[in-house]
């Protein structure tokens, strides 16, 4: 998680040798020019002036280089402006007054200034933890109401068409059948979801490539999702004898099953969905893109983040999917860019790097336009 | 078979799933079922229909359904029933300390949520004159403050009849710890578990059977106590 909390104290990240340099030097540096300046002023100015310098240095850096400063800038105080001159010693009873006030005063400058400090990190750190705690529950509710709506309507159903078949319906009987397989294949994309979070959590995924028909894929995807896209117009825009593209199939359907799953639940009835592939140089383009309402911009760069979901989103859902479409993408050394249409609707491209068949097609020196684009 | 009271019952959840399987338990069971998808739709069917009983869920798309609880509670009195995915005990005190009826948890088993239907219905249509309450054996006769346990009488402190008669009077219903011990100690003890533990302790020991599993004051864990109204 990034650190929102902007710390103003820049002695956390100076590390500590670096603070007594810095220390010593800018109080040297500032009690030569008292020096220089002592013909005009009186040593009583010049106590205020180390004292301001110790406060500066208080502000940012750490306890013990502030301790320094003030028992240093103390030391060069009495030695180089108390008279008499160039002499530890202390002429007179108000000047030892002086001296010793000089010395409270510095130190206790030192540490209000460090308590201060103190207390804002654990403030800070207080209010991190509300934050990652106020997170960990969200994400919580998100995934217990993910897992546990499915469980109850198959529970429901099951409950009904066991306990008291007598009472229902041959429509009902098959209304509770059909929720009872909904539910399950809701829990199971659920499910498989997070093993294939946790799979990328691992860091241990290899993709195992081999040469695959994009087209093909995309074909059978569109049949699995043959419920979810019911009610809408999706089409695949891959010519025939596209060349096989060298990807692990497992990995890649996932991120177009979940493009177009995604695609499928957030848009309109009627809309129109389209997936297509293209060559660029030895780059593969893969384009999911719709005409539903698209993302809201100010969201757009968070939507890929784990457990992310939209504000107002109005159907239930982890939060996981698209993190796993970029893990995976990413797995392939590929990206990954989300664009609203300038006509409308949401297009994710993806780029895959040198995965090409060379024997299949030659497109030598053939540049593509990139009309999908244009739509 | 139990007798229905027959009652219109309003759905509140926005998973359609869940509406479907509402809708054919609660028909197939003689209950009429209306329907909303959002906080708003569900106030608005409320005021329209008053319906004889809600079922609330609490995470609604466009509120939480703890604040339409609240809402609804200031002018509507009929039983309200919580049925969500949320476990935790502030969930379940904070729908109860704000007017919920009863609180089930999702997923839910089919025959557990008409039961609470029927005892829910029962104690709200029920309130006659009769100041005997008869319950599993128990009869608490609130004009003479006696309890008689199967014909003979028990001997109750004063505050061991108090909570007992509150439970009577709320038979079936989660009472939370806090609204136990406000009625019983008053409003300087809410804070003081450990009255009602041992209050409670006590009464079982005079009308349990067996006082390790209680078949009249139940455990709600974290939450509070329930007292079973099962059939006589």
């Amino acid at each position: 998680m990034q650190d929102v909390y902007v710390t103003p104290f820049i002695g956390s990240r100076i590390g500590r040798n670096r603070q007594y340099v810095f220390s010593i030097l800018s109080v040297s540096f500032v009690s030569a020019i008292c020096y220089l300046l002592s013909p005009y002023i009186g040593a009583e100015v010049v106590a205020f002036v180390l004292l301001l310098t110790l406060s500066l240095i208080a502000m940012f850096f750490d306890i013990l280089p502030v301790l320094l400063t003030a028992f240093l800038s103390a030391l060069i105080w009495d030695y180089f402006f108390l008279l008499p001159r160039f002499n530890l010693r202390v002429g007179n009873t108000e000047d030892e007054i002086l001296l010793s006030m000089y010395f409270v005063i510095a130190l206790v400058n030192a540490v209000l200034t460090f308590k201060i400090r103190q207390i804002e990190k654990i403030a800070r750190q207080k209010a991190e933890k509300a934050k990652t705690l106020k997170l960990y529950n969200t994400l919580l509710n998100s995934l217990s109401h993910e897992f546990r709506t499915p469980i109850a309507a198959i529970i429901g159903a099951t409950d009904n068409l066991l306990e008291q078949p007598s009472r229902l319906s041959v429509g009902d009987s098959r209304k509770l059948l059909t929720e009872i397989s909904v539910a399950s294949l809701r829990l199971n994309r659920q499910v498989e979801n997070l093993l294939n979070m946790s799979r990328l959590e691992s860091g241990f995924i290899q993709p195992k490539k081999d040469w695959h028909d994009i087209r093909e894929m995309a074909l059978s995807l569109l049949h699995q999702l043959e419920e979810p896209l019911a009610q809408k117009r999706a089409q695949v825009a891959i010519r025939d004898n596209f060349p096989l593209a060298r990807l692990d199939y497992g990995l890649m359907e996932q991120v177009l099953y979940n493009l177009l799953y995604n695609a499928a639940l957030y848009t309109p009835a009627g809309s129109w969905i389209c997936i297509s592939a293209e060559y660029f140089d030895q780059t593969l383009v893969i384009v999911v893109e719709d005409d539903g309402p698209g993302f809201p911009e100010k969201e757009i760069g968070k939507v890929f983040d784990k457990f992310y979901r939209l504000k107002d989103s109005p159907i239930g859902g982890s939060g996981l999917g698209l993190s796993i479409v970029k893990g995976f993408v990413e797995a392939h050394n590929g990206t990954i860019v989300l664009t609203n249409r300038s006509s409308g609707g949401a297009r994710f491209v993806i780029s895959l790097p040198a995965c090409r068949s060379s024997q299949t097609e030659t497109v030598a020196g053939e540049k593509f336009n990139y009309q999908l684009s244009v739509s | 078979m139990n007798a229905v009271i027959p009652a219109e019952i309003l759905v509140i959840d926005d998973e359609t799933s869940i509406r479907k399987i509402l809708e054919i338990t609660l028909q197939s069971n003689g209950y009429t079922i209306l329907q909303a998808a959002t906080a708003r739709e569900g106030l608005q069917m409320t005021a329209a229909h008053s319906p004889d009983l809600i079922i609330l869920d609490l995470g609604l798309p466009d509120e939480s359904g703890h604040t339409t609880l609240k809402k609804m509670r200031e002018w509507f009195s009929k039983p309200v029933i919580i049925l969500s995915v949320f476990n935790s005990e502030e969930d379940i005190v904070m729908a109860l300390d704000n007017g919920a009826n009863d609180y089930l948890i999702k997923p839910f088993r089919t025959g557990e949520l008409l039961a609470r239907i029927r005892s829910v219905l029962r104690s709200t249509t029920q309130e006659d004159n009769d100041p005997v309450i008869h319950l599993n054996g128990l009869e608490i006769d609130l004009s003479t403050r006696t309890v008689k346990k199967e014909g003979e009488l028990l001997k109750l402190t004063a505050t061991q009849y108090a909570l007992l008669a509150l439970f009577g009077k709320n038979a079936g219903k989660v009472l939370t710890h806090q609204y136990l011990l406000r009625e019983i100690w008053g409003s300087d003890h809410v804070d003081q578990l450990q009255y009602l533990r041992v209050f409670i302790a006590q009464l079982r020991k005079k009308i349990e059977k067996d006082v390790n599993y209680p078949e009249h004051i139940i455990t709600e864990s974290g939450v509070g106590y329930r007292f079973l109204a099962g059939s006589n």
